[in-house]
C-alpha cells in the first residue's frame, strides 16, 4: 500500500475525533484521581449512563440532544455524588486498591443492570437535525457532527483545565488535595468540595456519553469497551495531570487512527504497546511528576 | 471357607455389575447451551438460545415419558480458550451429552474438536463458518441454521446480479470474518464481479470511521460487511454518517439478524438486503412460536434465526432420543440417527440432515421495510427471494468432507 497523502490527512482527522473522546474521558479520570486519589473504574459505566440518560430524555420526555447535553451530565453527576457520599467517602485514606475494587464492582453492577433490561445490541439515537450532513474537504467527507464533537470537547477540556489550574476555586481544590486539614482550618468545607469534584469528573464522563450516543449505538457495554484504553491514556499522560491527559487523549487518537490505516490488525493494541514503552522509559508518564 | 468367601464376593460383584448394566439403559440427557451472554453477540444468541432449548424440552413432551432432560448454560465470552475449558468441564464433570448453539466461529470450530474427542453431540446454530461441515466436518456435529456459503450465495449473488460488480470488504479479523470474505469473494468473482480490496478490523470495534474512509476511497460499488452483531450495526450507522450510501456506494450486510435491525431502527436500516433462514413473521407456525418466545424474554425480543435454530435442533435431537429409546450417550450413534430421521419442526419446516452434518432447508433473501411500511412492532422484513434447500448450501461435489464420500 503506497502512502497516499489524502488518505493520511483523513486518518489524522479521524484520529483527532476519536482523540476528543479519549481526552474528555481521561480528563474526568485525571480530575478524580488528582483531587480524590481514587482510580475510578466506574468511569466507563457512568459514560454509558450519560448516553442512556440522553436516550431516555428523548424517548420519554421528548427532550432533544441539546437538552441532553446539559441535563445528562447534571443527572449522572448527581448520581455520582450520591455514590461518593454513600460509598467512596468511606474509603478515604485507604490504599488505592480499595477504591479501584469498589468502583470496578460498581461498574459491573451498573452494566449488568442495564444489560438485563436493554440487551447488548443497544438502542438507536439519531444525530440532531442541525448537525446532520457533512462537508467535502477534498481529501475526505467530514460529517458535521464529528467536527462539532472535536470543537465542543476541546472547548470543554480547556475550560476544565482553566477552572482547576487558573481559578481561585481550583486553587482551593488543589490545596485541599495537598493538605486537607490546613485548608479546613481556613473554613473551607473540604468534604463537600471533594463530592463536587467527583460530580464534575462524572459529569464529564456523562457528557462524553451524550456526545457519543449519535455515533455509536447506546449500548450497556459501550463504556467497558472504551475504559481500558482511557486508562492507558491516563497512565501515559501521567496520573492526575490535567493537561497531560488532554494532550495524550488527542495524541493517542491520532496514533490509533494511523495504525488503522497502516496496519489495522494492530489498531486495538497499539495504545498498550505505547503505554509499555512510556512506562519503561518514563514511569511517571509523559507529563507526570515523579512520585 | 476362604473359597466360599471368594465365590460369594465374585457372585455379588456379578450381581452389582448386572445392576450397573441395567442402570446404563437410562433416559437422562443433559444439554449445555454455550454462547456469548455478555458481549456483542448476546442478543443474537445469549439467554434467548437457552430459553429456546428449554422450550424445545417442554414442547417435546419427553419429560412426561420418563425422560429427564437438563438444560444448563455458560458464557464463552467469544474466546476459544474459555469455550473449550467449559466444554471439557461439561463433558468430564457435569456429564453433558450435547453442546448447543456456540456462535463466534473461532469458538465454534474449537468446540467442534472437543465434542468429537469426547464423542458428544454438537448442535451448532450460532457459528457461521462453513468449515464446520466441509474441511472440519465431524460425525458428531450437526450445523443447523446457516453458514457462510449460504450468506455468500444469497446476498452476494443477488447483489452482483443487480449490478454491484465491484466489492470492498470490511472484515471482522477472525475465523468467521475470514470464512465469510472467502466464500463471498468466490461468489462475486464467479458471477463476473471484481474484488477491489478490503480491510480487517478487530472483533468488537466501536469506531469504524478509519475503515469506512478506506472503503470510500476504494470507489467500490458494494461495501461488503463481513462482520456481525454490534460490529455490523456500528458500521452501518457510521457509514450513514460518512455519506457512503448517499455517495452512491451500497452497503451489503452479509450477516444480519433481526436484533441488529431492531437496534438500528428502520430509518437507518431500510432497504438493506440480507439472507436469513428464519423470520418470526413467515407463517402461522413461526408467529405462534415467536409470540410464546417473546413473552418469556426479559426484553420481549422476537427470536433471531440462531435462537430459532437452537429450538429446532434441540427438538429434532429429542425426537431422536425417543426413537432410540434410551442410552443417549454415544454421540456418533445419536447423530447418525438424527441424520437418518427426516426433520420436521414448526420453524424451519421439513428438511434433512446431510451426511456431513449440514442441515438442509431454504434460505430467504429479505429486504428491510421502510418505516412507512412497518405496521406493527417487529414488522421489519419483506421477502425478496427464496433459495431452495438444495441450492442453499455447499454442493456435495464441491465439499472436501470425507463423510460425504461413503
Amino acid at each position: 500500500m503506497g502512502i497516499n497523502t489524502q488518505a493520511l490527512m483523513a486518518q489524522l482527522l479521524v484520529g483527532l475525533i476519536n482523540g476528543s473522546f479519549y481526552a474528555l474521558l481521561s480528563l474526568g479520570l485525571a480530575v478524580i484521581f488528582g483531587m480524590l486519589n481514587i482510580i475510578n473504574f466506574a468511569h466507563g459505566a457512568l459514560y454509558m449512563m450519560g448516553a442512556f440518560v440522553a436516550y431516555f430524555l428523548l424517548s420519554i420526555f421528548g427532550l432533544n440532544y441539546w437538552f441532553a447535553l446539559v441535563l445528562a451530565p447534571i443527572i449522572v453527576g448527581a448520581f455520582g455524588m450520591i455514590l461518593e457520599r454513600t460509598m467512596l467517602q468511606r474509603l478515604a485514606g485507604l490504599d488505592h486498591l480499595y477504591g479501584l475494587l469498589l468502583t470496578f464492582g460498581l461498574a459491573l453492577i451498573i452494566q449488568g443492570v442495564f444489560q438485563n433490561f436493554f440487551g447488548s445490541s443497544g438502542l438507536p439515537y439519531a444525530i440532531p437535525t442541525a448537525l446532520q450532513g457533512g462537508t467535502n474537504l477534498g481529501f475526505m467527507f467530514l460529517p458535521t457532527y464529528r467536527a462539532w464533537v472535536v470543537v465542543f470537547s476541546l472547548t470543554v477540556c480547556l475550560l476544565t483545565w482553566f477552572l482547576i489550574e487558573k481559578t481561585r476555586l481550583g486553587a482551593y481544590l488543589r490545596a485541599a488535595t495537598e493538605n486537607p486539614t490546613l485548608v479546613r482550618a481556613f473554613g473551607v468545607n473540604v468534604p463537600r468540595m471533594i463530592t463536587l469534584t467527583y460530580g464534575l469528573g462524572v459529569g464529564l464522563a456523562a457528557l462524553a456519553g451524550v456526545l457519543s450516543a449519535p455515533i455509536n449505538q447506546v449500548r450497556p457495554l459501550m463504556g467497558a469497551d472504551l475504559i481500558i484504553v482511557v486508562f492507558a491514556v491516563v497512565v501515559i499522560g501521567g496520573m492526575g495531570s490535567i493537561m497531560g491527559s488532554i494532550v495524550t487523549g488527542f495524541m493517542l487518537g491520532v496514533l490509533e487512527g494511523l495504525t488503522k490505516y497502516f496496519y489495522p490488525e494492530a489498531s486495538n493494541t497499539v495504545v498498550f504497546v505505547f503505554m509499555v514503552l512510556v512506562l519503561l522509559l518514563k514511569p511517571s508518564g509523559l507529563t507526570g511528576r515523579a512520585a | 471357607m476362604t473359597r466360599s468367601l471368594a465365590m460369594l464376593t465374585l457372585t455379588s460383584a456379578l450381581v452389582a455389575a448386572a445392576g450397573a448394566f441395567a442402570q446404563t439403559t437410562d433416559k437422562n440427557a443433559k444439554i449445555g447451551v454455550l454462547n456469548d451472554q455478555s458481549s456483542l453477540y448476546a442478543d443474537v444468541s445469549g439467554a434467548g438460545s437457552t430459553l429456546a432449548a428449554q422450550m424445545a424440552v417442554e414442547d417435546s413432551g419427553l419429560t412426561g415419558k420418563g425422560w429427564k432432560i437438563d438444560v444448563i448454560s455458560a458464557d464463552h465470552q467469544n474466546k476459544p480458550d474459555v469455550g473449550t475449558n467449559i466444554a471439557r468441564q461439561w463433558f468430564d464433570v457435569e456429564k453433558v451429552d450435547v453442546i448447543a448453539d456456540v456462535p463466534t466461529s473461532s469458538v465454534g470450530l474449537a468446540i467442534n474438536n472437543v465434542v468429537k474427542e469426547k464423542n458428544g453431540v454438537y448442535l451448532n446454530s450460532g457459528a457461521a463458518a462453513s468449515d464446520l461441515t466441509t474441511t472440519q466436518c465431524s460425525p458428531n456435529t450437526v450445523h443447523w441454521t446457516y453458514d457462510t456459503y449460504l450468506l455468500a450465495n444469497g446476498t452476494g449473488k443477488a447483489l452482483v446480479k443487480a449490478g454491484g460488480d465491484t466489492w470492498y470488504f470490511l472484515t471482522a479479523d477472525y475465523a468467521f470474518g475470514h470464512a465469510l470474505e472467502r466464500d463471498t469473494s468466490a461468489v462475486v468473482t464467479a458471477n463476473g464481479g471484481k474484488i477491489l480490496g478490503g480491510v480487517r478490523h478487530p472483533l468488537n470495534t466501536s469506531d469504524f470511521s478509519s475503515f469506512l474512509l478506506q472503503a470510500q476511497a476504494s470507489k467500490a460499488k458494494i461495501v461488503g460487511l463481513a462482520n456481525a452483531g454490534g460490529d455490523t450495526t456500528n458500521s452501518i450507522k457510521q457509514a450513514a454518517e460518512f455519506g457512503i450510501v448517499t455517495g452512491g456506494q451500497k452497503l451489503a450486510g452479509l450477516l444480519m439478524f433481526i436484533s441488529d435491525i431492531h437496534a438500528l431502527g428502520l430509518n437507518t436500516a431500510q432497504g438493506m438486503n440480507f439472507t436469513e433462514t428464519f423470520y418470526w413473521d413467515l407463517n402461522d407456525q413461526t408467529r405462534a412460536f415467536s409470540k410464546r418466545f417473546s413473552e418469556r424474554m426479559r426484553n420481549k425480543a422476537m427470536p433471531t434465526m440462531v435462537q430459532a435454530g437452537v429450538y429446532a435442533a434441540t427438538l429434532h435431537y429429542l425426537k431422536t432420543l425417543e426413537a432410540l429409546g434410551g442410552n443417549p450417550h454415544d454421540g456418533v450413534k445419536v447423530v447418525a440417527k438424527m441424520k437418518e430421521m427426516p426433520t420436521d419442526d414448526p420453524l424451519f419446516g421439513k428438511g434433512t440432515i446431510r451426511a456431513d452434518g449440514r442441515k438442509l432447508h431454504p434460505g430467504y433473501l429479505f429486504e428491510v421495510k421502510k418505516p412507512s411500511e412497518s405496521k406493527y412492532p417487529w414488522d421489519y422484513y419483506k421477502l425478496v427471494a427464496t433459495i431452495p434447500a438444495d441450492e442453499a448450501f455447499t454442493p456435495v461435489d464441491k465439499s472436501p468432507c470425507p463423510l460425504l464420500k461413503k
